[in-house]
């Protein structure tokens, strides 16, 4: 019984690769993509592609001789899966460079944050690509209809959202209203951006007259998208608020609607705020429904219900689609771009703004 | 200021289901009652009906009495609020409001109800309530400081501070030492001995010596099987109910036979 | 008992309730009127298009011979974003609940969650001045040793802008919305599945295929069906990349159309029967995505009894 095995390398490493191996063969992959690239021309993205190519089909063909095809299946695996994370960065390290590139030249031009396009023509674009002249024209009236547009969104959406998400976990005890709205609720999540804005088009001609285009139809349409959002990540926030809570605060003969504003909200309220944050990052950047409500722009309307309304988006679009100067479209591409990297901006903020609020109101546990 | 509660023959249903059969039972003011048995005889839903918090569980309902000094909780016309300001309830698990400090938490009953309370007046409920909890000396120097920072014995202490600064008849404790470590249920077992010089206190508990330690008078809760009713097997003297039971259930439940 | 003490409450409480709970279940049933409203409007203007002699509709054949074949070219450009996003965003989630170490996570779905985020426009934008120009080439080549298979017919488009650019701008928009709802499927396996295979000596990818993929099967095909939805109603990725056209059978020539950019690029100068005209293929759009949704739906729910979730 006193008979040790004495062994230069252990039973349970037997028949693995080294732990460097996959560093060896992404080295090789790399030389040989290089190699088989200069000979059919060089290129960086190429060059990856093909290294990574090599590199699985090489790191998983030694698996299989030295570990067998088990081994060789999950090395397999995880170089596609891999891979897929890879190729998910692509474009959007592309988008961001791309809009990065295009878009610091518009944003640093002088007045462009401040001015709108009031009076700006053809005529100045062709000045500006053919004779170096300063690029004229901002998205100031853009970005206050965005502003207003979306301020009015959240105004309608909040409310409504809020109060559906306390009838779903508090009053709704799964009835069949309950069930219905919950079912409707994830139907609207659906509902395409475009519809939601045919609709509140088709209501505002119906209600007020034939081609009504404001601010404020807008803002129904974009509401249409937003409230759903709203109820669902409220409902998620006022489950999880524990029932423990519910139960202390009827235990101490606190009514139902006071328990609800003042035990329920207050504890989730920081994932409810996070989550109307990401319910505007996701509408602000909303075009289509835009587009067929608020109609195009080119001054400043500070008047969400009447007359037509710019916005971030929509400058976006039209800029590009309908250059100011057909014959030069690369000033309004400019103005595109940074107004591309404005929308983009803004979006991110209020991304950032909802995780910082999510950390910050955390209700404390102390534990 | 203390009430007493009579039950005539309550019946606790969940939709179709009946729970809790046919129970009679009378608890007497200024005395600590509790409540045994094995899981899912109905007794923490029993408890639940003393205070109407049953009906915060979806479909559940009763058919049958409870009087409150007389009044019958189920009577037409009372408010279930009224009957929770009445008779407290603290739960098995500490449960502090997160979002308050501790003495927003002594103060949740009134200030939730929206009650006028000048600061003096606070202060001292809130000092009165701790001191009856046995809280006060271990807390009075972060009375600001978030509920939920606090150990979970102190964490129990301070809702049951918190059931007693609404000035109830009754306080029921759903198994409050469940979650708790030995220390910190001693705490709560001398302060229960302390409330019943104030309160009818009602407790239930899966701890049998804590039954022995804590109670004048014990009802052993029983059930015939899954599916079937729980019922109310005995209801006597704490010394008699372990020491010389009327019941075979409920000898064979106290010696450790089964449960 | 003639008196009892327990009857004496605050009046001024039990309105509250009342009216706390009305306005609640109020906000609810608004939620069902707007959808209701979305449905009776869209219809109430669409009627007008559908009953108008063929010759007065766009295209001269009535309001079939018109919604026909961009309803083709909406599913062609849905079904290539599908066909590309739905093995990456798998891998990606994997990649994320099971490969990636535990503190890089959060981080890596905070990036998917960036991708979500940049506006259509954006990746519209990007899709039009960067990708087009980029994957001509490809196309060149497409054209050049697959243009014996239909879809892949020469002459390519020069400028890049055509349904299979689309598409793939498309495929970019709905990979996080199927990436992170798998990615939330892969995480609730339950662990006791995930240890009980690697006990029995299985590598992770076959843990992967014994615990993690058949418990998240119905969560993933209801996430794919939700891209579905997503990549069927989106604009503006195809209203700026795609320079559209008549149904064309050949994916990297310039042809084909949406609804939602055919609504797009012609609804802010339309009058007349050709706004009836758009609302009513709005409407063909939102009885398509309902579909498409309702089923996704459908399939979750149904699956809840089996999955082993709650």
């Amino acid at each position: 019984m006193t008979a040790t095995v004495v062994r230069k390398r252990s039973a349970l490493t037997k028949g693995q690769l080294p732990k460097f191996a996959p560093y060896i063969v992404l080295a090789v992959a790399l030389v040989v993509g290089a190699a088989i690239l200069a000979l059919i021309g060089f290129n960086a993205f190429g060059w990856g592609i093909v290294s990574a190519i090599l590199f699985a089909v090489g790191l998983v063909s030694w698996s299989g001789a030295v570990e067998g095809a088990r081994k060789a299946k999950d090395k397999l695996a995880t170089c596609l899966v891999v891979g897929a994370f890879l190729i998910a960065l692509l474009p959007l390290i592309s988008v961001i460079v791309t809009v990065l590139i295009n878009g610091i030249p518009g944003l640093i031009t002088p007045g462009f944050l401040g001015t709108s396009m009031n009076g700006v023509t053809g005529a100045f674009d062709n000045k500006a690509a053919e004779e170096g002249a300063p690029v004229l024209g901002g998205i100031y009236h853009a970005l206050m209809g965005t502003i207003q547009i979306t301020l009015l969104a959240t105004v309608i959406s909040v409310p409504v959202g809020l109060l559906t998400s306390i009838y779903l976990v508090e009053y709704g005890n799964d009835r069949p209203l309950a069930r219905a709205i919950t079912f409707f609720v994830d139907v609207m999540t659906g509902i395409p951006s475009i519809v939601a804005g045919l609709f509140a088009a088709a209501f505002f001609f119906a209600i007020v007259g034939p081609g009504t285009k404001t601010g404020a139809v807008a803002a129904v349409a974009l509401s249409v998208l937003m409230i759903p959002v709203v109820v669902r990540s409220s409902e998620e926030m006022l489950k999880i608020v524990p029932n423990e809570l519910r139960e202390a605060s009827y235990a101490l003969g606190v009514r139902k609607w006071r328990t609800i504003t003042k035990v329920v909200i207050p504890t989730a309220i920081s994932g409810i705020a996070s989550g109307v944050t990401l319910a505007i990052a996701r509408v602000i950047g909303e075009t289509a429904p835009i587009l067929v409500t608020a109609g195009f722009a080119t001054t400043i309307n500070n008047n969400v219900f009447g007359g037509w309304m710019a916005s971030l988006p929509t400058f976006i679009y039209t800029q590009i689609l309908n250059p100011t100067s057909p014959s030069n479209p690369g000033p309004s591409d400019q103005r595109a771009w940074g107004a591309a990297l404005v929308l983009i901006i803004l979006v991110m903020l209020l991304n950032l703004g909802a995780r910082l609020i999510a950390r910050m109101f955390a209700p404390k546990t102390g534990r | 200021m203390s009430k007493r509660i009579d039950v005539k023959d309550l019946n606790v249903y969940y939709g179709n289901f009946l729970a809790v059969e046919d129970v009679n039972i009378n608890i007497q003011a200024k005395s600590v009652t509790a409540f045994i048995g094995p899981s899912g005889c109905g007794k923490s839903t029993f408890l639940r009906t003393l205070n109407r918090m049953h009906e915060v569980l979806p479909g559940a309902r009763v058919e049958g009495e409870v009087l409150l000094d007389g009044d019958n909780l189920y009577g037409p016309g009372v408010d279930p609020v009224t009957v929770r300001t009445q008779v407290g309830m603290v739960f098995q698990r500490p449960n502090p409001f997160p979002t308050m400090s501790i003495r927003d938490n002594v103060l949740a009953g009134v200030k939730l109800n929206n009650k006028k309370i000048s600061k003096g007046a606070a202060d001292a409920l809130v000092e009165k309530s701790l001191v009856g909890a046995n809280l006060w000396n271990e807390v009075k120097d972060r009375l600001d400081k978030p509920g939920s920072g606090l150990s979970g014995g102190q964490q129990q202490r301070l809702c049951i501070a918190r059931a007693i600064a609404v000035e109830p008849q009754v306080i029921l404790m759903d198994e409050p030492c469940s979650a708790l470590d030995p220390i910190s249920t001693l705490a709560v077992e001398d302060l229960i001995n302390e409330l019943k010089d104030q309160y009818t206190v009602v407790i239930v508990t899966h701890n049998m010596q804590q039954a022995a330690r804590v109670s004048d008078k014990t009802a052993f809760f029983n059930i015939a099987g899954t599916g079937k009713p729980g019922k109310l097997i005995e209801f006597a003297d704490t010394t008699s109910i372990f020491n010389n039971p009327s019941q075979k259930a409920t000898e064979d439940y106290v010696s450790g036979r089964f449960g | 008992m003639t008196t009892n003490s327990l009857t004496t409450s605050h009046g001024a409480g039990r309105a509250g309730d009342k009216v706390f709970s009305g306005a609640a279940m109020a906000a609810g049933c608004l939620i069902l009127a707007v959808l209701f409203g979305v449905a009776l409007f869209l219809v109430v203007q669409a009627i007008p298009a559908l009953t108008a002699p063929a010759a007065d509709i766009q295209g001269g054949h009535g309001f079939f011979a018109y919604i026909a074949p961009i309803v083709v070219g909406t599913l062609i450009a849905a079904v290539i974003a599908l066909v590309i996003a739905t093995p990456v965003a798998i891998g990606v989630a994997l990649f994320i609940s099971h490969y990636a170490p535990r503190r890089l996570a959060a981080g890596l779905g905070y990036v998917v969650d960036l991708l979500a985020a940049i506006p259509s426009v954006v990746y519209g934008a990007w899709g039009a001045a960067f990708l087009a120009k980029e994957i001509s080439p490809a196309y060149d080549w497409l054209a050049t040793y697959l243009g014996w298979i239909p879809i892949f017919e020469g002459p390519a488009s020069a400028t890049g802008k055509t349904i299979l650019t689309a598409g793939i701008v498309l495929s970019v928009m709905v990979l996080p919305i199927i990436t992170s709802l798998s990615r939330e499927i892969f995480l609730q396996t339950p662990k006791l599945h995930e240890e009980a295979a690697l006990a029995l000596g299985a590598t992770r990818w076959e843990m992967i295929k014994m615990a993690v993929l058949p418990f998240g099967r119905p969560g993933i095909i209801s996430a794919i069906m939700l891209g579905l939805g997503r990549a069927l109603g989106e604009t503006m990725a195809v209203a700026l990349v795609l320079s559209s056209g008549v149904l064309t059978a050949s994916l990297i020539q310039s042809g084909n159309q949406t609804i939602a950019a055919e609504i797009a690029l012609n609804f802010p100068e339309a009058s007349g029967l050709k706004v009836n005209t758009l609302i009513a293929a709005g409407l063909v759009l939102f009885v398509i995505t309902l579909g498409v949704n309702m089923i996704a739906r459908w399939i979750i729910t149904r699956h809840k009894e089996f999955s082993g979730a709650n």
